[in-house]
Formats: structure tokens, sequence, C-alpha cells
């Protein structure tokens, strides 16, 4: 039996349906954009467009999507460089960014078109240790001189992790006024200690933590206090008392932006935003360091003031000239593994 | 016309993307090709790369033989099963296999707790390269052998049997040779494999310089410096005497099929 009674709510429906369609089409402009990143800042950003698209769409009037792409932060620099569309990068190192400028794709002097040198945020590199620290390690020469410590770290040839770890160790002995000899047999007494070299960050930490190799880790900050907090007490974090500044950057990349209408407006404003408090906030809360001082001193617990950071400045020129010194070919790091008497 | 579909699917699949690999490799002079490719590094790895290769691909001639030869000449209850747990290989995702391989024989691992004390160590080491290459390159001597060994008529055997041969005799005289060309076919597939491997052997060999770093892993490195053209450089070499290696397997492989009898 046919209700009659089901006549008007069809016409309700399909009235819903036609509304629907009207508001869509004379709604306001839609613009999505492609933000490319690296591994472990998958949770921070989402929570930063879950902030900011709200908030562009009151000021503009413009319903933002943000789509995030995630991967090895070299390898996305080379999807970017062969065509990825990303309206924003927002990388872990200073060459992958300093790689797509030198296609062209981020015009030069990127690097001053955003406050702090588009560094919304920083980070250092930490040790993790096993529960209760039972080789006291607490500072970088205690890895080479304490007995019988194993330390794991990435490859830093293949992985930004590990370089940067690599410049962190060998900026300890250099700052702290060694030679460069001694920077050497620093890092070579180090890396000896290494009894495997993952190819990236996640290799390092699964074969850490689950396959409980080594006693101390060498990791990003942030990576380091989700990898204490998913351990549940049996991890420790010890922050050394002098290592490195990390300087993951942002950039708006210029050829994208500029083929679609609305793009670069919403990419530099998204980028911009995340130098308000609130995103500081949002950095702090996902343990990067923001790079307001005055909100990274409001959270000095999970940032200890003590610990020393220094630039890259500090041991060579700029992040190109330390990793062609060190990481490159026939650089430091090649002469490490170099078998003896030959 | 099927001519022309097979080489239009060969050149867009296979031919064009190794000419671009050709291409960029020879946007390098000579000398910076040769100080790319022929590092003692570099050596090293393309030693360890076709060395445990090789190896991996022999063992699964042996095994893969003895597991074709079960498979078809047997019954049991899950034999079925059996049958299809040789292909999860080609379907599990290689790292995953790496990783799994990488914890179980670690010193805490299942197998390693045992194994460690004994010496046998099966992750970051050669022998861990050579395990997993064995593991992901199985389901192919398996499925080359296996067709033929089904087709094979048991009354050649009989027939042998008949004459006085004993099993082993009836084996090495009247199944083996009939084998040879997919036993050669099974282990050239294996070996190109366990070549081209990288996901699962990453997280097992511990990438040490000179020790257990593979070629791809080189590749990966010259990459991380944005050098594209060495990196490429790196893949022609390898490609080069894959190539090499393989026409040379083809031909034994002819040549076993022209002696067969």
């Amino acid at each position: 039996m046919k209700s009659p009674s089901r006549l008007p709510l069809f016409v309700l429906a399909l009235g819903l349906i036609i509304a629907i369609f009207l508001s869509t089409s004379t709604a306001q402009q839609e613009v999505t954009l492609l933000n490319v990143s690296y591994d472990p800042t998958r949770e921070l950003w989402r929570d930063m467009n879950s902030h900011f698209i709200p908030l562009y769409e009151k000021q503009k009037g413009v319903r933002l999507t943000i789509n995030q792409s995630h991967g090895g932060s070299s390898t996305q620099a080379r999807a970017v460089i062969d065509g990825l569309e990303a309206d924003v990068t927002t990388l872990a190192s200073f060459l992958d960014t300093d790689a797509i400028s030198k296609k062209g794709l981020i015009k030069g002097g990127w690097v001053d078109r955003l406050p702090n040198r588009s560094r919304p945020y920083l980070s250092t590199v930490v040790f993790v240790v096993r529960k209760g620290n039972p080789k006291g390690i607490k500072d970088w020469p205690d890895l080479v001189n304490k007995p019988d410590v194993s330390i794991v770290t990435a490859n830093p040839k293949t992985s930004g992790n590990g370089y940067v770890s690599f410049f962190a160790a060998w900026g300890s002995v250099i700052v702290r006024g060694g030679s460069r000899q001694d920077a050497v047999n620093y890092v070579t007494k180090l890396y000896q200690r290494v009894p495997v070299l993952d190819s990236g960050a996640r290799g390092a930490t699964t074969t850490f933590v689950q396959k409980g190799i080594g006693d101390v880790h060498l990791a990003w900050e942030n990576e380091a206090h989700l990898e204490v907090a998913e351990a549940k007490g049996e991890l420790e974090l010890i922050n050394p008392p002098i290592s490195i500044l990390a300087e993951p950057q942002v950039a708006v990349v210029d050829a994208n932006v500029d083929r679609v209408p609305g793009h670069r407006e919403a990419a530099e404003a998204y980028l911009k935003y995340t130098y308000t408090d609130e995103a500081q906030e949002i950095f702090a809360k996902h343990f990067y360091r923001p790079s307001n001082e005055i909100i990274l001193k409001k959270h000095s617990d999970v940032f200890p003031a003590a610990t020393k950071l220094f630039p890259i400045t500090a041991i060579a020129k700029d992040w190109v000239d330390a990793h062609q010194q060190l990481i490159g070919d026939g650089g430091v790091f090649d002469s490490i593994y170099k078998p003896k008497g030959r | 016309m099927t001519l022309g579909y097979t080489v239009f699917y060969l050149s867009v699949l296979v031919l064009i993307p190794i000419t671009a690999c050709f291409l960029k490799a020879s946007t390098l002079s000579f000398h910076e090709f040769w100080g790319a490719v022929w590092t003692e590094r570099a050596r090293a790895a393309y030693y360890l790369t076709f060395g445990a290769a090789f190896i991996a691909a022999l063992v699964n001639l042996v095994l893969g033989l003895l597991l074709a030869w079960v498979l078809v000449r047997y019954s049991f209850p899950g034999k079925k099963i059996v049958d299809s747990l040789v292909d999860l290989p080609l379907a599990l995702p290689t790292a995953v296999g790496g990783l799994v391989y990488a914890s179980l024989y670690v010193q805490k691992g299942w197998l390693g707790q045992y194994l460690v004390p004994l010496g046998i160590r099966g992750a970051y080491t050669r022998l861990g390269i050579v395990l997993v290459l064995v593991f992901v390159g199985l389901p192919f001597v398996v499925r080359t052998v296996q067709p033929i060994l089904e087709d094979l008529d048991p009354e050649s055997e009989e027939a042998a049997a008949s004459l006085g041969s004993t099993r082993w005799q009836a084996f090495r005289n009247v199944i083996l040779p009939t084998l040879y060309p997919a036993l050669i076919t099974g282990f050239a597939l294996a070996f190109a494999r366990g070549i081209g491997e990288y996901g699962s052997v990453v997280f097992v060999s511990g990438n040490m310089p000179y020790k257990t770093e593979i070629a791809p892993i080189l590749i990966v490195a010259r990459l991380e410096e944005f050098a594209y053209g060495e990196a490429t450089a790196i893949a022609v070499v390898l490609l080069v005497i894959s190539f090499i290696m393989l026409v040379l397997i083809n031909r034994l492989e002819r040549w076993s099929m022209r002696h067969e009898y």
C-alpha cells in the first residue's frame, strides 16, 4: 500500500537537494592547497589545518581544503621538483627547500620572505635511553667514553634525521673548542659503536624500540617525546647540555601557486598564520620548539632552557656546506668506514 | 598487429624508462661517471648485491625444486594452503618481510635468542641479506618447475625402473634433464629479483658501508644529495651487469634445451 503522505516528503527532499546545489554554486570561492611535508608532521599539520581553515573562511570567505603529503623529506623535495603540485613546502631541512629553489620553483631569497628566516618552529637532536639510564648517558662524550655503549642512529647518507644527528655530534666537539681532528676522532669512535645504520628515521626507531638494540637513540626532539610516551615508562629522554639547532623551514612554491587564482593568497596566509600565538602553541603541543621566544619559555618544562643549541653556522658556512664537507661523497663520514690499510 | 602491441607495451613499460636512465647518466662526463660508479665502496656494494642474489638464487633452485616436487607428487592435508603460501612473498610488501626477518633473528628475537649464542647472526649481516632474498625469490623456481613436473609422465620413470635403474638414477637421468630449462628460468628470475630487491634488504642488512651495504642504497644516498646524474650512473651499471648476466643465463637455457635427451 502506498502512502500518499510520501509525496510532500519527496518534494521536500528534492527542494533540499536543489537548495544545496544552488548554495554551492553561488557559494564562496573554493581553494584546495597542498602542503608537502615530511614524515612525523602528519598530526601537527592536521591540527594546524583544523584551526586555520575555519579562521580563513571567516576572514576571507574562502572555503579552504588543505591536503597533506608526507614522506622522507628529501624524497618529498624530489617529488616537488619532479612535478608534485605543492602550494607550500614544510620540509625538515634547508637543503630540501633549497634544492627546490635551485630548480626555479621557489624564488631566490625565499628564506627572508617570512619572519625568523622562514622558521615558524625549530627542533633539535636529543638522546632516548633505556629506563633508569643504566649506562649513565648525560652528554655527548659519554657516548664514546662509557664502556659498551651501543648507539642507534639513521644513516646520514640516506636520512635527513641521520645527518642532523651527525652534525649535532660533530658540533658538540667543535663548539666546545675541539679541533677538526678531535671532531673526526669523536665521530669515528661514535659511528664504530653504531651496530645498524638504518636507511631512515622510522627504521632506526623500530630498531631501538621494537628490536631492543642499542643503549641510546639519537632522535629529533619531537619524535623522542612521542617515542618515550609510547614506551610507557620503558624509555627516558635525556637533553644533552649542547646540541644542534635544527631548522625546518617553510616556503610558498611560487611556480605552483600562481597557476590557479586564489592559491597564492591562501598559501601565504597559511604560512603567516603559523607565526601567530595560537599556531605557536600548536607547535609546542606537538613537541616542536616555537620560534616565538615568549611561548617557548612558557613551555620550559618540555624545552629546558639549559640546553645550548648551536646554529649550523657554528660548524660550517651553511647547511649545504656542512653536508658537502661532512656527509657528501668523499666527506668525513665516508672516511669513517674506509677499511684500514688501503 | 600483435607484434605492434608487443613492441608498444615493451617500449612504454621497459625501454623508455631504461633509455631515460641512460640519457640521465649521459649528462655526466666520463670522468664523473667513472668517479661515481667505480669507487671502492661501490665495488664492495656490487659484489655484495650480485653475490647475495646469486647465492640466494642457488638456494632457491634447490629449495624450489624440492617444494615443487612435494607439491606435485605428494598429497597431504592442507596442500592447497601450502600451494597458495608459495606466492605470498610476491604479494607481501617486501619491507614487511625485511622487518619481520630482522625482528626474528636479532639477539632478542624468537629465533635469534637460540641462534645468536651459536654464532648464527641472521640480522644485520650478509647472511641476513641472503635469507630475505631467498624469501622474495622463492616463488619463481617453484612456479616455473611445477607445471613441467605436472606434465611429466610417470611412465618414463616406471620405464627407467623396469630397466633396472634406482630411484636416484631415474631422477638424475630421466627427470632432471627435462627440468633444466624450467630450473634455469626460475633461477634467472629469482636472481634478477634479488639484484633489484631494496625494501626488505634495507631493514635486515644494517647498511654498513663495505660490509652490508647493497648497491641500491648507494643510489638512494646519491639522490639524498640531489645528485641525479650520479645516482642513475650507478643504476646504469646495475642494469648493464644484470643484462649481461641474464643474456648468459638465457644462452645456457637454450643450450640446455638443445641438449635435452
